[in-house]
């Protein structure tokens, strides 16, 4: 039992590995070819950024003063206005989800200016709560723009007293791309690692291969680093794959270094197809496998992992749960390493996680192997 | 007229053979049963964009009544909670850094000198943009804290004048601006989806694989039939879940359903048959059981991340716009959200109806025709 005997068997196991996956196109498909389609489509696809935004601008009566604040609605890049003179037709439209708003500037509005307390009325769809309070700010910000202009022209208006100067530290633009590619990346590493290793191993168990494989002198252990190795190599490439388009397709900035971004990814990979291979083992089935992989590493990732949702406001039996989760970890180290850079207040106790988690599924990972052998 | 009920007999009774398969095994009839439900009760407590837990720090560097009522403010609203006192701006960046606060409020000395001179004083707001969406929220809680600051502060020190322009907001279907309201009727459909659609998919690619597809061929079933019943068990499981995730939304989350059941039913049994038809084309173009999982998460992924479940479509570029026209998920998104919210009425909601139904007959007709093809 030397060493250099046991490397040998390791490294037989590995080739063996890398040429099924070379002639098997799906292994290639899920580890390639999945991971650059998914960046691709939902880096474009997925904003929160609300632009264009429809309303209906109700001019009751065609004064000046209204003219020109409903002008204000079609300079501004944020809303696509439709100009109406009544309401019945604009709520028709609000009722046939045509437009997300009504603005409605009253009748007696000139007046009431005049008198300084003039009232706009604005009607938001308020199914998506997020886009109606962007909406919200947006009519806010038009409203005000217009009475500047009027207190420039020595009307008389009261400035508000105190204002909110707003800094965006990170993403001042305000590019809600900047935070949802690097969430992406976790989601699409989350996914290709959990499966390759899942439905491989899993159809391995179908079809009794690995049975054979026990009969060999080969070990357990040495089982486990043949199959982890090569798919751990063929992830790394599609994760590459993601930053090399994150960076260059979307423009995300890359403000960490590229070392502690590779570290903590090759980490996570390491966890992602450890998960797989402890699914696999436990339900040997590729069916259930897949499904189990779906339901119990892509969902939560999507929804429990701070990528899209904040964390701190989950109550905090869900929060619980979200500390299990490794994909949390992983999504506050790259939305760190991407945006704000090299922090180690977020970067040590994050990795030290993903350490312990990927060292503690290789342990588990192996115990079940040895019990399945015995 | 005796051949449509033969046919329609031998279609039942496949499908009480289908669904005894799937359901008579009480793992696998909890694991089409449970998923959904849990799920639902999770991601509906984790799926907001509403905050009620924001940290930040204050940088207060007047120390007057003024910037300590405004201070209480944030304080007394229930959202904000302050972990710190800085007292140099250089401190503000190891904070935010380390993700302790999100936010970091700033108040200049002369804040209350300003304001009592009847001039106007600005707070400064660092907000940690890692999540942009999050902190572009919580800039809103703030910005509406400063305005009652604004009332009260005129009402006591007796102001000039009011703004001009006052906005009053009204907002329909969801008073509250709750995003709950919004993302959990959305998940009757996404929930229900990716199991339907693996169903039909998987139950074809086994038989197929295990041989007894051709057991079934030699029947006098007829290609048509094997297929309604193949589909048929995919949409009384996925209607079971739906209704699942509905009693989720209406008993636990108490989010009030407005429209009509069978408006609700009627559009999601048409989305299910989309749905089924979509799994019935995946199991026609696969081989193997590996194929059919494949494609089948090749087309979940995008299907439920280009809904409109979590980033509104409007806000995609153009192309990903017209690509998520033959996305299913999108029409049932749009049909539960506005019959459970708005209660909208049937003919309301034809054009999301009539791809749904465009989306069914082309599978159908395309899956039956490769059956059919096969066999001969």
């Amino acid at each position: 039992m030397t060493p250099s005997r046991k490397f040998r068997r390791i490294r037989a196991l590995v080739w063996k590995e890398t040429r099924q996956i070379v002639r098997d196109p799906s292994s290639i498909a899920i580890g390639a070819v999945l991971p650059l389609i998914l960046i691709l489509l939902f880096g474009y696809g997925l904003s929160l950024d609300v632009k264009n935004v429809p309303v209906a601008v109700v001019i009751e009566y065609p004064a000046a003063d209204a003219l020109e604040l409903a002008g204000g609605f079609q300079l501004s890049p944020y809303f696509k206005p439709v100009m109406l003179r009544s309401m019945p037709p604009a709520q028709q439209l609000l009722l046939e989800h045509r437009v997300d708003g009504i603005v409605r500037i009253p009748a007696d509005f000139p007046r009431r200016v005049a008198a300084g307390n003039a009232d706009v009325q604005l009607i938001v769809h308020g199914g998506d709560a997020n886009r109606a309070r962007i909406i919200e700010g947006y009519v806010q910000g038009v409203v005000a723009v217009w009475s500047a202009r009027l207190a420039a022209q020595g009307q008389p208006a009261a400035l508000p007293a105190v204002g909110v100067q707003a800094r965006l530290w990170f993403n001042e633009a305000d590019d809600s791309r900047y935070f949802l590619v690097p969430g992406l990346i976790v989601l699409v590493m989350t996914l290709i690692g959990g499966l390759l290793t899942a439905m491989v191993m899993a159809r391995e168990w179908e079809r009794g291969t690995l049975e054979s494989l026990f009969v060999t002198p080969v070990r357990s252990d040495e089982i486990l680093l043949g199959k982890t190795i090569p798919y751990f190599a063929l992830s790394l490439f599609g994760f590459v794959l993601c930053v090399l388009s994150a960076k260059f397709l979307f423009q995300v900035p890359l403000r960490g270094s590229m070392w502690v971004l590779l570290g903590a990814s090759m980490l996570y990979v390491l966890i992602a197809l450890g998960i797989g291979l402890l699914i696999s083992s436990w339900v040997r089935n590729q069916l259930v496998a897949s499904q189990l992989t779906m339901l119990i590493t892509f969902m939560p990732a999507f929804m429990l992992s701070g990528f899209l949702f904040d964390l701190r406001s989950m109550p905090i039996a869900v929060r619980l749960i979200t500390y299990v989760l490794p994909a949390r970890y992983y999504v506050a180290l790259l939305q760190s390493v991407f945006l704000a850079g090299d922090v180690w207040s977020v970067i040590l106790p994050n990795t030290l996680v993903l350490a312990l988690v990927a060292a503690a599924l290789a342990l588990g990972s192996r115990a079940v192997m040895h019990k399945t052998l015995a | 007229m005796n051949r449509v009920l033969e046919s329609l007999l031998r279609i039942l009774a496949l499908t009480r053979k289908e669904l005894l398969a799937v359901l008579k095994d009480r793992r696998s009839r909890l694991s089409l049963l449970i998923p959904p439900v849990v799920q639902a009760l999770i991601f509906g407590y984790a799926a907001t964009y509403d905050l009620n837990h924001v940290t930040y720090a204050a940088l207060d560097r007047d120390h007057t009544a003024a910037s300590r009522q405004l201070l209480a403010g944030l304080d007394g609203s229930g959202v904000f909670e302050r972990v710190a006192d800085v007292q140099r701006a250089s401190d503000i960046k190891s904070l935010i850094d380390a993700r302790r606060v999100l936010l970091v409020v700033q108040i200049d000395p002369e804040f209350e000198r300003h304001l009592l001179s009847g001039g106007s004083a600005d707070v400064q707001v660092i907000a940690d943009g890692r999540n942009s969406n999050t902190a572009g929220t919580a800039l809103g809680y703030i910005t509406g804290i400063v305005q009652q600051f604004n009332a009260v502060w005129s009402g006591d020190h007796g102001a000039p004048l009011q703004p001009p322009v006052q906005i009053v907001t009204r907002a329909w279907y969801n008073p509250n601006l709750e995003t709950r309201w919004f993302m959990i009727p959305g998940m009757i459909g996404t929930l229900t989806l990716i199991q339907t659609m693996m169903l039909t998919a998987m139950s074809v690619a086994r038989e197929r694989e295990q041989g007894t597809f051709d057991q079934l061929l030699v029947t006098p079933f007829r290609p048509f039939e094997i297929m309604a019943g193949k589909a048929l068990p995919s949409m009384v499981v996925g209607t079971i879940q739906a209704g699942g995730v509905l009693l989720v939304a209406q008993l636990w989350f108490r989010i009030p359903f407005i429209g009509s059941y069978a408006t609700l039913f009627a559009g999601l049994l048409l989305f299910l048959l989309a749905a089924v038809g979509i799994g019935l084309l995946i199991s026609a173009v696969a081989a193997t059981m590996q194929q059919a999982m494949l494609y089948s998460m090749l087309l979940i992924m995008p299907f439920s991340l280009l809904s409109g479940l979590t980033t509104p479509i409007s806000s995609m570029p153009t192309t990903v716009q017209y690509m998520t026209m033959i996305n299913p998920l999108r029409y049932a998104i749009d049909i539960t959200r506005r019959v459970y919210l708005e209660g909208t009425s049937l003919d309301l909601l034809i054009p999301d109806l009539w791809p749904l139904a465009l989306i069914a007959a082309l599978t159908l007709t395309a899956a039956s025709w490769m059956f059919s093809h096969r066999m001969q």
